[in-house]
């Protein structure tokens, strides 16, 4: 491959990421969509994003899903919360590059127990986020992942 | 539109269990065709579940969420006949509602 193809590839490369994300972006611009906390790049962002700080391990929060994830394209995830008032669940993964995966906002009839099915990358900690009477609690349980769910 | 989503409701002592299982590609933006170009993120960003006309869940989710997503909740409350009604909105605007009869 000669420097003169690479270079025209590259410049290729960045003009179809510019052309994505000037598709893409507009069109996210959702009532409820937190833009914010899913383009979270850190766990902390992510938190922060979310208005959670640093929340506390909390017992009452529940993961439950398999240690190994045959396939990381389709990882079964219960989250679970015992906590009294809960209002919202969010699942994250701690190496994906979108680290958000989902979050649920509950009413007051709600069983804080869903379930989802997420991908994964690589192994990594799976983290469950819940807001109760407008406190966050957090729980982790790694799961490790013998074929990675985001490649081709 | 999308495909239509499958819909299971059940009620049993006075708890109703919701289980969705929707079709959708859920592109994360981050794969490559096979020319190197990015294919562009495609996937359900916002979920909306209703019993009986009310919302029970609203949620908002990422491109981590698996390919043709699945979904399982609890409400209290519910019985047989009620309507629950699932809709989803993805990141290009497109939407579908799909309804079941509560069992």
């Amino acid at each position: 491959m000669t420097p003169r193809l690479l270079e025209r590839r590259q410049v290729l490369t960045f003009l179809g990421t510019l052309a994505a994300a000037g598709f893409v972006l507009p069109r996210m611009a959702f009532a409820n969509w937190d833009k914010a906390a899913f383009d979270a790049r850190t766990m902390d962002e992510a938190l922060k994003a979310l208005g959670a700080g640093t929340p506390g391990q909390s017992g009452d929060v529940q993961i439950v899903a398999s240690d190994i994830a045959e396939n990381g394209a389709v990882v079964p995830v219960q989250a679970i919360s015992k906590l009294p008032n809960t209002e919202r669940i969010a699942i994250l993964v701690d190496k994906n590059p979108s680290m958000l995966a989902a979050s649920f906002d509950l009413m007051p009839d709600t069983i804080p127990e869903v379930t989802a099915r997420i991908k994964m990358g690589q192994t990594s900690n799976v983290v469950v986020l819940v807001k109760a009477d407008g406190k966050f609690y957090a729980a982790s349980k790694e799961i490790k992942v013998t074929l990675g769910g985001c490649g081709g | 539109m999308g495909s239509p989503m499958k819909i299971r409701a059940s009620v049993k002592e006075g708890v109703t269990e919701i289980k969705v299982l929707m079709g959708h590609e859920m592109e994360t933006g981050q794969r490559k065709d096979a020319n190197g170009a990015v294919i562009p993120a495609w996937f359900i960003n916002e979920v909306t579940a209703k019993l009986d006309g009310k919302t029970v869940m609203q949620a908002q989710w990422g491109p981590s969420i698996s390919k043709n997503p699945y979904l399982a909740f609890k409400v209290k409350g519910g019985k047989a006949g009620d309507k629950v009604s699932v809709t989803w909105v993805d990141n290009k605007g497109d939407t579908r509602t799909d309804e079941a009869t509560v069992t």
